[in-house]
């Protein structure tokens, strides 16, 4: 059971809620989990999202492992120039 | 890949820390490098673009039969030799539209055709016998402007996305984002001070002094070739690949050296019109951009128009910070607001905080990256309320944000709560810096911010071959727009306990390595370093596995010390240690070529924090800033060549320079740029600037066996309020647009005079 | 138009080629003689990367007619090392890490010899108005300007 923070303009897609709790022991389980449980996040995951775990900021790491005390933040995917 | 053991951190390197020359210099030195425009083909054309005079226009019809008919003609391709293979991929269909414009024109400079023929002359005739039928529609440039409601709409399928309720009209404003944390209403009301300031900054240009350029080579049979300056090749072979609908692996992309980039050249413009050129004309075609092309046809920043509010009590603690940010991006969407508004307040430990991003379309070029992309603008607005504040409060300004600055511990304005960061070892490092006691004089003040870049790690492969005399050659797929090769170099030397030139670097063609993402996100020292570190560690196993034999005792016997391989005891074997020079002799006959590689996609990358001192002097008949002393210290987790280091800060604070006191697009009410070239579109040169002086900070990144973070888009973030806040303090006009440019300054200056003058 | 046959020297060596008359000597020098050294950064003689001598004079070649060369002796980035023998600009250019991309490097290189040669003890100021009109987006110019300095204290003292 991973503890996942949203970022505010997201929570309109989740009744308004920033914390969810959300049962995935990787990323990617994460990303189909929250894109199923609450569908109006699926476009922004579409488009791209980063994830923070405890800190550490993962662009494409889909397959890393989530610690249910792990810290897990979404993130708007990571850009630079 | 974790920071080596705790021996890390004391660990005695024998050359990361130096200043060798970098392998690819005396090319570059004598003019034999090769870069985008410098390569030919036997039986080449040139190709050129047309593109539209119109800022919004719908294209009613292309005929081009009279371009067709004029001798030396080969091609022309139109919005009919691209059809969409984007399979609903939205980002990309953006991209094919950006490439050549379908149905609108949607900037000034907009594709929408394109030729190939035997002379630039020639080609050059031809547009001019392109039919393009236009109905010209009205346009809008400014953000504020296409924000309001009876704004020209450039999208008709463009509803605002993250507003309640969902809106029913089409417009130009794409998304709402919002970050934060706590109730900042609340967190007003406890303060004793509060100031609330508007801010507006125009695009810039990256300004790369190398056009886009390239060669592209389709053959009958559907396979290519293509040359050209780009920061990622890679991802040029997969976009125009799609694009174009060819297997990715029949398309091999050499990068060429490349004249700067900065972020401009992470994605592709001309690429696609050159091979589908190529394609229809069966023959090379060379493509190269003017400098006029550049700024109208290429990726600016955004343009923004920033709302900051902070309160602080009178003791000097921030309570509550709120911004709003509104980004044009261009025509299409996908500025970077998402990112100003998560690092506006990055840098600050605040209880409540609110950060609201607008991302908008407009009709000009489509925005690409600039160094940290959408930093600047939000830094430049937060960071001149954050001094004024401290002005205030009467506190050092220095002082104010050590105060409040972002520890280890602090829920940061973006969501994560940060682990270990260097932002108050930069801070007190600047506050020792004799800079600060350097004397002013008249019309001189002293300014300083702060900031940060978040970097990323990201795909890299990179093969290390061991040469039969002992020489080792480096083969990464990361485009070197800074010297990184040298670092690379460095990197492997260090893991194979060799001389620094007995290894060379050299950044491989598409065909000959898996993918690498595009140099960009200063990532390349850390990931494709990384990799390097891990590709001779890989190659290290190898020579000892081989030596092994060799001598006939177990693999797990020995070990690799001082570029050697030696038994790991002495009931291992009484055997003299072998050189890698030595096992390369030697490999022929004992099982083949050597080499170590390494793919992977990496993570971990640290941000990099920084903070930059500026004193500059105005002259007040003439509005004219003269950057006195800047300094900028910045950390860089481990410092593998410091030189390259250095000349990144320098670099992005120059950058950031220009930005604030002189670089600007400047439209014209018919919606066309009216400084497209370098005379008008002023950026900083020779005569203008001091040395730039740098520190280093060394925080240890434990993402990176060595501890190496990402420094080089850092250093544009800060110099914007740094510059600002300078002049404000040399002359007391608080300057909140840029650029500060010498009839801005002026004009501020003669109405606070009037002011003055009034209060007398 | 009509093709023009022009005579000149570059870096010493006479060159005889045959151009439009409305080709720069840029044009010229990078499409006609192979000669990339010199870059085309902008073509309205703004940034300097097309830098070139002509009998011992600083000129953008972007601004200068292939045709008008006839008779005189070009002087470009090719010419500068002797053999494998490099410059003292060249080499503290490598040292000081005065380059990051190094498009602009040989207009810089040319420019600063062109200085030099004028001028062999410039101060920091002097250095860096000879210099103004070539672009760098780089480097910030500081490390170029250190490299011109020490590269001339080294050439006094030879």
């Amino acid at each position: 059971m991973a503890n996942v923070l949203i970022w505010s303009s997201l929570r309109s897609h989740t009744g308004g809620k920033a914390n969810l709790q959300i049962e995935a022991r990787t990323v990617r389980e994460l990303l189909d989990r929250l894109a199923e449980t609450y569908p109006g996040l699926k476009p922004q995951i579409q488009r791209g999202v980063s994830v923070s775990i405890d800190g550490v900021i993962f662009r494409d790491g889909w397959l890393e492992t989530l610690k249910p005390e792990s810290e897990v933040v979404l993130l708007p995917r990571m850009v630079g120039g | 890949m974790p920071l080596d053991n705790t021996e890390s951190q004391t660990r005695k390197f024998k050359v990361i820390g130096t200043r060798p020359i970098r392998p690819d210099g005396i090319d570059k030195v004598t003019g034999r490098a090769r870069f985008g425009a410098d390569a030919v083909a036997p039986g080449m054309l040139i190709g050129r673009v047309l593109r539209s005079p119109h800022a919004h226009a719908r294209i009613k019809s292309i005929d081009y039969s009279k371009a067709m008919k004029l001798a030396g003609v080969k091609a022309v391709v139109t919005k009919d030799d691209f059809p969409d293979k984007t399979d609903g991929d939205a980002a990309l269909y953006d991209v094919l539209y950006n490439v050549m414009a379908r149905e609108k024109a949607l900037y000034e400079g907009h594709a929408v055709a394109a030729v190939a023929a035997t002379s630039a002359a020639i080609a050059k005739q031809a547009l001019k016998l392109i039919k393009v039928d236009y109905e010209v529609l009205p346009h809008v440039t400014d953000v504020d402007e296409a924000m309001k409601p009876n704004a020209p709409v450039l999208h008709s399928k463009i509803f605002t996305d993250g507003v309640e309720p969902k809106p029913k009209k089409a417009s130009n404003v794409v998304r709402r984002y919002e970050f934060g944390h706590g109730d900042v209403d609340a967190g007003f009301k406890r303060a004793d001070i509060v100031i609330e300031r508007h801010f507006r900054t125009e695009a810039t240009h990256q300004g790369y002094i190398e056009p886009h350029a390239c060669l592209a080579n389709v053959g009958p049979d559907g396979q290519g070739e293509l040359w050209v300056c780009t920061q990622g090749h890679f991802m040029v072979r997969d976009t125009c690949a799609r694009l174009l609908g060819m297997d990715i692996t029949k398309l091999r992309v050499t990068a060429s050296e490349i004249g700067g980039g900065f972020g401009g050249k992470t994605t592709v413009f001309i690429e696609p019109v050159a091979l589908a050129l190529s394609r229809k004309a069966n023959r090379p075609v060379k493509v190269v951009m003017s400098r006029e092309e550049v700024f109208k046809a290429t990726g600016p920043t955004s343009s923004s128009s920033i709302d900051v509010k902070i309160g602080c009590t009178k003791d000097g603690r921030i309570v509550a910070g709120d911004a709003t940010l509104r980004y044009q991006g261009g025509a299409f969407p996908g500025s970077p607001v998402e990112f100003g508004a998560m690092t506006a307040f990055a840098q600050y430990d605040l209880e409540n905080v609110r950060a609201v991003g607008y991302d908008v379309v407009a009709n000009r070029p489509k925005q690409a990256a600039y160094r940290a992309p959408g930093a600047p603008m939000a830094n430049f607005a937060v960071e001149s309320v954050i001094e004024e504040m401290a002005h205030k409060v009467g506190m050092e300004p220095i002082d104010f944000r050590i105060k409040n600055a972002a520890r280890e511990g602090t829920h940061s304005s973006y969501g994560p709560v940060y682990g270990p960061i260097g932002l108050l070892a930069t801070l007190q490092k600047a506050r020792e810096h004799p800079h600060f006691r350097a004397p002013l004089g008249k019309n001189q003040g002293r300014g300083m911010a702060c900031g940060f870049w978040f970097n990323f790690g990201g795909q890299s492969c990179v093969t290390l071959n061991v040469g039969v005399d002992g020489t080792v050659g480096l083969v990464t797929g990361s485009p070197d727009i800074g010297g990184s090769r040298a670092s690379m170099c460095l990197m492997a030397a260090e893991e194979l306990g060799i001389p620094y030139d007995k290894v060379r670097s050299v950044v491989a063609d598409t065909g000959s390595l898996g993918y690498n993402d595009v140099t960009d996100g200063s990532r390349t020292t850390f990931a494709t370093g990384m990799a390097c570190i891990l590709a001779a560690r890989d190659a290290i196993k190898k020579l000892c596995a081989r030596a092994a034999q060799i001598w006939g005792i177990p693999e797990d016997a020995v070990v690799w010390e001082n570029g050697h391989a030696r038994p790991a005891g002495a009931n291992a074997g009484n055997f003299e240690p072998m050189s890698l020079k030595e096992i390369a002799a030697q490999a022929p006959s004992t099982g083949g070529p050597i080499a170590g590689h390494h793919e992977y996609s990496a993570d971990g990358a640290g941000v990099s924090f920084a903070t930059h001192i500026c004193d500059s002097e105005v002259d007040p008949e003439t509005g004219f800033t003269k950057i006195l002393r800047y300094t900028v210290l910045q950390d860089a987790g481990k410092a593998i060549h410091p030189s390259y280091v250095e000349g990144q800060f320098q670099g992005g604070a120059v950058q950031g320079i220009g930005w604030a006191l002189n670089e600007e697009y400047i439209y014209g009410k018919d919606g066309r740029l009216q400084n497209a070239g370098f005379l008008d579109y002023r950026i900083p040169v020779c005569s203008d600037l001091p040395m730039i002086d740098t520190v280093i900070l060394e925080i240890p990144n434990p993402g990176h066996p060595y501890g190496v973070r990402g420094v080089g888009e850092t250093s544009i973030v800060p110099p914007l309020a740094a510059v600002a806040n300078s002049v404000s303090a040399a002359v007391g006009v608080r300057m909140t647009e840029t650029p500060i440019s010498p009839p801005k300054l002026l004009k501020a200056l003669e109405s606070l005079g009037g002011m003055k003058k009034a209060a007398e | 138009m009509s093709a023009v046959t022009v005579n000149a020297k570059i870096n010493g060596d006479p060159v005889e080629f045959v151009c439009e008359p409305d080709e720069t000597l840029l044009d010229v020098l990078r499409n006609r003689l192979g000669m990339t050294g010199a870059k085309e950064g902008c073509s309205t003689g703004d940034c300097g990367a097309c830098s070139v001598t002509i009998d011992g004079r600083l000129t953008c070649s972007c601004l200068v007619l292939g045709a008008e060369v006839e008779g005189l002796n070009i002087g470009t980035i090719e010419g500068m090392a002797n053999g494998e023998k490099l410059h003292p600009l060249q080499k503290k250019f490598l040292e000081h890490a005065a380059l990051q991309c190094g498009v602009c490097t040989p207009g810089f290189l040319v420019a600063a010899k062109s200085l030099l040669d004028h001028n062999p003890k410039p101060t920091e100021t002097e250095v860096r108005f000879a210099l103004a009109g070539n672009l760098c987006r780089c480097t910030g110019y500081d490390k170029i300007v250190r490299a011109v300095m020490d590269a001339a204290a080294e050439m006094r003292r030879a």
